[in-house]
């Protein structure tokens, strides 16, 4: 009795609608920290080496049993009738069907890295030692066992002494693969952008009548120049993969198919069985190095995502160095020099607001006025000699920046117009009645104390660019640029070019890639890289926010 | 010295005003171009509303007037020739810049025979015209205007050829005259149809390529239809020979499948005009899956062959123009578009587009118009008139296709059974009837916002008012960024995982998803129950306002009992699927990226932002209020609904709107969480297109200027407004409570 009157009590009192307030509360944390911690995990574990098993696997057809080598990345559970309804045979005693999902590789071979196997069908699980995963340049990666090494076809090695001299061909192969990757990119790219340049330059010429017989003669001598060391070039190049080509592995795979491949075609070849934990880390951290500094492989889903960084690193840069001094002058033009009333407060709103305004109108735009009005006409005026191609009339990097500078332009404008009002009046007063005109009381007082919050301006409109996407879709953001938008190549900033960049690389990979399953590793990876930066840059402009918050609360008191 | 300082002191004045005006200059140069987005967008939209105009060009005299009676004008793409086929089977091509003429062919006439009708095939697809003789022979022969570049001058020439050769081909043995006649060619087969004498004759010519011999031999089928009641007026056979139009002298139209040359079936007869009128032009509107048909009282109506319930096709009729009060005299489809010209009894030229149901044009050009011709393009067209004058006239119609009718309402599309929302942009075909309805992208608009409010207002004003009222300080210190922290993680991110993670794994925990909803609640309420009738020292070991922290291994344990049990809750209640019961017992289907998903993952985007602010409302309630409601005896709770809640409703509010224009927004969760299909359904187990989905996955392909480019710039226009204008009046609110507390 006593106790109903206590739960009515409890009830009227309202309590338990503070728990479920504090339930939400609760559920918010748990979604930010699990997101978190489930990018965190899955983008950490990529690069873990996994132990790969070998089973006896029986089909449930009455066929014989074979062996079947692979990784195990996950495991899904079934409902027995679901099970039934997918057409599988199930037992009284089962409960559920246990399914496995296996990495087998050896694409090339079998048509698919991935498949789903039933659990109860495998048996004699072991971790054989001598098991090998080679990571190739094409086809993704391979299990099964080495067999012999052979040069020109003949075998040099075999049995024990095969997995030394195995690694001890393939570091000179790498570095013969590094001689050829340096040639192709820097010197033949660098012969082939200079003949790119005379041509459009004769071509200028040709448009502007200027083309003398002599200066024709200058332009093919030049040339012929390039032309020759385009040829030697090449031939460096065909002999070194003449060299590359010679050697190569034979490997058997769980049906018992052998197969032959070159060296060159191999990135790294491992025995995940036999290594030891400390293997273990060493191999992490090289392949979180290549993810870092490497470029793309296979469609973007294995290797290296360095030209994504680079080319949102560079997006970046260019966007804070437009979006700054605009968005300082704005700010200080709104503070300081306008009459402030009505119009500067309806300017204020609609400044404010513009951070509300869906990102991807920016996209629209951009695509629109800068893209095809502005790059139009710059191209007409300025690069007639490159149509029917456009130069500046196509999505590139530079009307990616522009863009995204305008996207940021609220977060600057009002970040800034808060730290210039949050300066105590007596400062600028006491500047002013030292005899200081407005610019040199603006110049040395206050906007040198504002500058903070002009910095947690920037870090914020910084990390909103480096996360946002849907804008950089539409005005110059690709799967993947042949060339990064800085190089050796005059002028060596190519503000024209098409960049990758680490979002849309998340985007594409993720959903536009043939070959999701294998991707989706990277993807998280990537994911995790993102999120890292993100964070951290938020985080230092809270934390910039908060020791200016105390600063002036000191001038104050 | 002192000269120097005052110089110094003049270039301090100097550099004063010049920061000055740098600065307003700037300033002002800043927002000029953020509102120049606004006026950009619309200066881009604004084309497709203007009207469309016809300008009068030139006019002479008609060429070669002894050549006989018009039967056909036509026009070349670049709008410099022009052809006219007479009847007496000559063919005059003149420029028609003068009308000067450039050549003029003939068609071999045997001795004694005469030109007793004439017909052209569909102009889009490699056009022919055919002349049905008075011995019941036939000629096909096709125009083409050459088009070769001469010193980057543009030259076009015209030329005559004879795909059944120049001979009269032999369509009726006893010699009848040919009535009507009508014939398509393809690939390998032509087909002719003709009446004569006491039948409609159907013959196709199959050329078949032999291997051996260099010659391919053609291969002849003929087939005899029945002369319909009241006489053929006109033959149509569409762009690809499969299906016969017949159209009768008493304003019947049959239509019959030709598929097989050897029988044609007749599917449906259909009256098409009222007894008292006739049927006076007829034309393929553009694809050839639509008829147009004038009749005698100025009306226009269009009928498309759709599958009945039955699932046969038969002609119905979709919609009427009412182009004058005089018989349509003749029909003309543009080759492009789904537009047509009209010319009436009265002398007036008409332009049309049948989707927009739009009249564009209505222009008087003389007493009494013959014949006319349209340019492919459709951006010019050419009058014949009954005194022997041709006139040429500019048309200037870019966008007729758009309507208020077209993005808003229910439109009548070809080969539709009924009239409905659709949004279809574009195919890889040329004759696609474009469907630019924005209600399906609106409604997945609002239903991927609505869907991800669901989730976030509750959590996030929840949320707001426990971390701004009864949180401990120590604890709200932490709590509160690390939740703003969330509006900080790129969407790209959160579509990512709700695509490839949560979605599968939705999918496949359905049931222990549903029990986790019902378990937390359930769960907490019992915990805190527990708690209340705990002992007093362990109660007090937990500082006040901690109580969330207490909460979380509650809400993690019962996530975990639902999930784990989700398997079994589905053998015990449904039949071992969620997913197949939900499909047989409420008849929704299941796709794996679908509105929940979008909910969770935007609601997961949205929280920040309404929590932020609805936080920073309720916080800012003045200490006095509470205080003095909680003195006077009000429970904390009821403090929360009576004082705090009231006093902060409209930051709330304000929080809630901003919120919603950040979901309507959002692009990257909804392209990855989601199909992308824009369907028009309430389910919460589909997915759905948004209008800003839309524009990421359409604009890198449409053509610029094209009316696709500006209606999807509309699309952008739409949201700018829509959220704009919803976050400013969230921001009037928000001012005008800041008011509201610094009196309070």
């Amino acid at each position: 009795m006593m106790n109903q009157e206590k739960l009515k009590a409890w009830i009227d009192s309202g309590t338990p609608w503070i728990w479920l307030n504090a339930t939400a509360v609760s559920i918010c944390l748990i979604m930010v920290v699990g997101v978190l911690g489930l990018v965190a995990i899955r983008g950490t574990s990529h690069f873990w080496p996994g132990k790969v098993m070998q089973m006896v696997y029986k089909n449930d057809d009455n066929s014989a049993p074979k062996t079947l080598i692979g990784e195990h990345i996950d495991t899904s559970l079934m409902s027995v009738a679901m099970a039934k309804a997918n057409g599988h045979v199930m037992a009284e005693n089962e409960d559920k069907l246990v399914q496995f999902l296996m990495k087998t590789g050896n694409r090339d071979l079998t048509g698919s890295d991935f498949g789903w196997i039933l659990e109860r069908n495998s048996k004699n699980i072991t971790y054989p030692k001598e098991l090998v995963v080679i990571e190739r340049r094409e086809w993704g990666n391979f299990y099964g066992n080495l067999l012999s090494l052979k040069e020109n076809g003949n075998v040099i090695a075999e049995g024990d002494a095969l997995w030394n001299k195995v690694n001890e061909k393939l570091t000179t192969s790498l570095a013969i693969f590094e001689e050829i990757k340096k040639l192709e990119k820097k010197e033949i790219g660098a012969v082939n952008y200079s003949l790119e340049r005379l041509r459009l330059q004769e071509k200028s010429l040709q448009l502007k009548n200027q083309l003398t017989a002599d200066k024709e003669k200058e332009i093919s001598a030049e040339r012929e120049i390039l032309n020759t060391e385009y040829k030697k070039f090449q031939a460096q190049l065909t002999e070194l993969y003449q060299k590359g080509r010679t050697i190569s592995v034979v490997a058997k795979i769980d049906n018992g198919s052998e197969l032959e491949i070159p060296l060159s075609k191999i990135v790294r070849i491992y025995q995940p069985n036999s290594m030891s934990v400390i293997d273990d880390i060493g191999f992490y951290f090289t392949k979180f190095s290549e993810f870092l500094t490497d470029d793309p492989r296979e469609s973007n889903t294995e290797g290296g995502i360095f030209p994504a960084i680079f080319g949102t690193i560079m997006m970046v840069i260019m966007m804070s160095i437009i979006v700054t001094p605009f968005g300082v002058i704005a700010a200080v033009y709104l503070k300081e020099y306008a009459k402030q009333g009505v119009i500067t407060r309806t300017i204020r709103i609609a400044v404010n607001n513009l951070a509300g305004v869906p990102s991807i109108v920016y996209g629209v735009f951009g695509l629109g006025f800068f893209v095809y009005i502005l790059g139009g006409n710059i191209d007409q005026l300025f690069f007639p000699e490159a149509a029917p191609a456009p130069v500046f009339g196509t999505p590139g990097l530079l009307w990616a920046s522009i863009t995204l500078a305008l996207l940021t332009l609220p977060v600057v404008i009002v970040s800034t117009e808060e730290g210039l009002s949050r300066i105590p009046k007596s400062i600028r007063e006491g500047s002013l009645a030292l005899g200081a005109t407005k610019f040199e009381t603006l110049w040395q007082t206050i906007l040198p104390m504002a500058s903070p919050s002009m910095m947690t301006g920037l870090i914020l409109a910084v990390a909103r660019a480096a996360g946002e996407v849907a804008p950089l879709m539409l005005v110059g953001v690709v799967k993947l640029a042949p060339t990064l938008p800085l190089d050796g190549n005059f002028p060596f900033l190519h503000l024209d070019r098409k960049f990758m960049h680490l979002g849309f690389h998340i985007y594409d990979v993720g959903f536009q890639s043939p070959n999701v399953e294998a991707a989706r590793p990277l993807v998280y990876a990537t994911s995790l890289l993102l999120v890292a930066v993100i964070l951290v840059l938020n985080l230092s402009a809270i934390i910039i926010r908060n020791r200016l918050r105390e600063k002036y609360r000191a001038l104050e008191g | 010295m002192e000269n120097s300082s005052s110089l110094y002191q003049q270039w301090r004045l100097v550099k004063d005003s010049i920061a000055r005006y740098g600065v307003i200059a700037g300033g002002m140069g800043v927002i000029i171009a953020v509102v120049m987005i606004f006026f950009y967008l619309l200066y881009v939209v604004f084309p497709l509303f203007l009207p469309a105009s016809v300008e009068h060009k030139v006019s002479f005299n008609l060429p070669e007037k002894d050549a006989g009676k018009t039967v056909l004008l036509d026009m070349e793409e670049q709008n410099e020739l022009a052809a006219r086929f007479t009847d007496q089977g000559k063919i005059v091509f003149f420029k028609i810049s003068t009308g000067e003429v450039i050549s003029t062919e003939s068609i071999k006439l045997p001795e004694g025979t005469r030109v007793t009708s004439f017909s052209q095939g569909s102009p889009t697809k490699d056009g022919i015209e055919v002349y049905g003789l008075s011995d019941g022979k036939a000629v096909l022969l096709k125009h083409k205007f050459d088009v070769t570049y001469n010193q980057n001058q543009r030259v076009i020439s015209p030329s005559l050829s004879y795909p059944m050769g120049e001979e009269p081909i032999e369509l009726d043995a006893s010699g009848a005259k040919i009535n009507a006649i009508t014939a398509q060619i393809g690939a390998t087969i032509t087909t002719v149809v003709a009446e004569a004498g006491t039948a409609i004759k159907l013959i196709s010519f199959e050329k078949e390529e032999s291997l051996f011999a260099d010659e391919a031999s053609v291969n002849k089928t003929e087939s005899l239809i029945d002369i319909p009641a009241g006489g053929v007026n006109k033959l149509l056979l569409d762009k690809d020979g499969s299906y016969l139009y017949v159209v009768t002298n008493n304003g019947s139209l049959l239509f019959y499948d030709i598929n097989d040359k050897s029988s044609p079936i007749l599917k449906h007869t259909e009256k098409v005009v009222e007894d008292t009128h006739k049927i006076t032009s007829v034309s393929f509107l553009n694809g050839d899956l639509s008829l147009l048909i004038g009749d005698s009282s100025g009306v226009v109506t269009q009928w498309t062959k759709v599958r009945d319930k039955d699932s046969n096709l038969v002609l119905k009729k979709i919609r009427s123009f009412t182009v004058s009060k005089k018989p349509v005299i003749e029909i003309k489809s543009e080759q492009r578009r789904k537009g047509f010209m009209t010319l009436d009894g009265e002398g007036n030229l008409g332009v049309f587009h049948s989707t927009s149901e739009k009249e564009l044009i209505k222009e008087h050009v003389s007493q009494e118009l013959v014949k006319s011709a349209l340019s492919p393009r459709a951006n010019g067209v050419l009058l014949q008139s009954a005194d022997d004058k041709v006139v040429f006239w500019t048309i200037d119609n870019e966008h007729p296709e758009v309507s208020f009718k077209t993005l808003w309402q229910e439109v009548w599309y070809e080969s539709y059974d009924k009239p409905d929302y659709i949004w279809q942009s574009s195919a890889s075909n040329n004759d696609f009837e474009p469907k630019y309805s924005l209600i399906p992208l609106v409604f997945g608009t609002l239903k991927a916002a609505f869907y991800a409010m669901l989730v976030a207002m509750p959590l996030a004003l929840m949320s707001a008012v426990y971390s701004a009222y009864f949180m401990a300080p120590a604890m709200r210190q932490y709590v509160k960024p690390t939740i703003e922290i969330m509006g900080a993680l790129p969407t790209v991110i959160l579509g990512f995982l709700a695509g490839l993670w949560l979605a599968p794994f939705v999918e496949e925990n359905l049931a222990g998803i549903f029990c986790f909803m019902l378990l937390v609640p359930l769960s907490v309420l019992l915990f805190s129950l527990l708690w209340e009738f705990l002992p007093a020292e362990i109660v007090k070991k937990v500082p006040e306002g901690w109580d969330s922290a207490l909460i979380i291994p509650v809400i993690l344990l019962s996530g975990w009992i639902a999930l784990s049990s989700s398997l079994t809750i589905e053998d015990w209640f449904f039949n071992g699927s969620l997913r197949e019961w939900i499909k047989i017992n409420l008849g929704l289907g299941y796709d794996q990226r679908n509105s929940m998903i979008v909910g969770i993952a935007m609601g997961f985007a949205v929280i920040p932002t309404i929590y932020t602010i609805a936080e920073d409302a309720v916080f800012s309630v003045p200490k006095h209020l509470t205080v003095g409601s909680l003195a006077l005896g009000a429970t904390a709770w009821q403090t929360m609904i009576k004082i705090v809640l009231l006093t902060a409703s409209p930051g709330i509010f304000s929080a809630v709107m901003i919120g919603l224009g950040r979901a309507v927004g959002e692009t990257m969760i909804v392209l990855m969480a989601t199909g992308n299909t824009p369907v028009m359904d309430l389910s919460v187990f589909q997915g759905m297109r948004t209008l800003a989905a839309n524009i990421a996955v359409e604009m890198p392909e449409s053509e610029v200027d094209s009316t696709h480019y500006r209606i999807l710039f509309l699309s952008a226009l739409v949201l700018f407004a829509f959220t704009f204008i919803f976050n400013t009046f969230a921001e009037i609110i928000r001012q005008r409570l800041r008011e509201k507390y610094s009196s309070l």
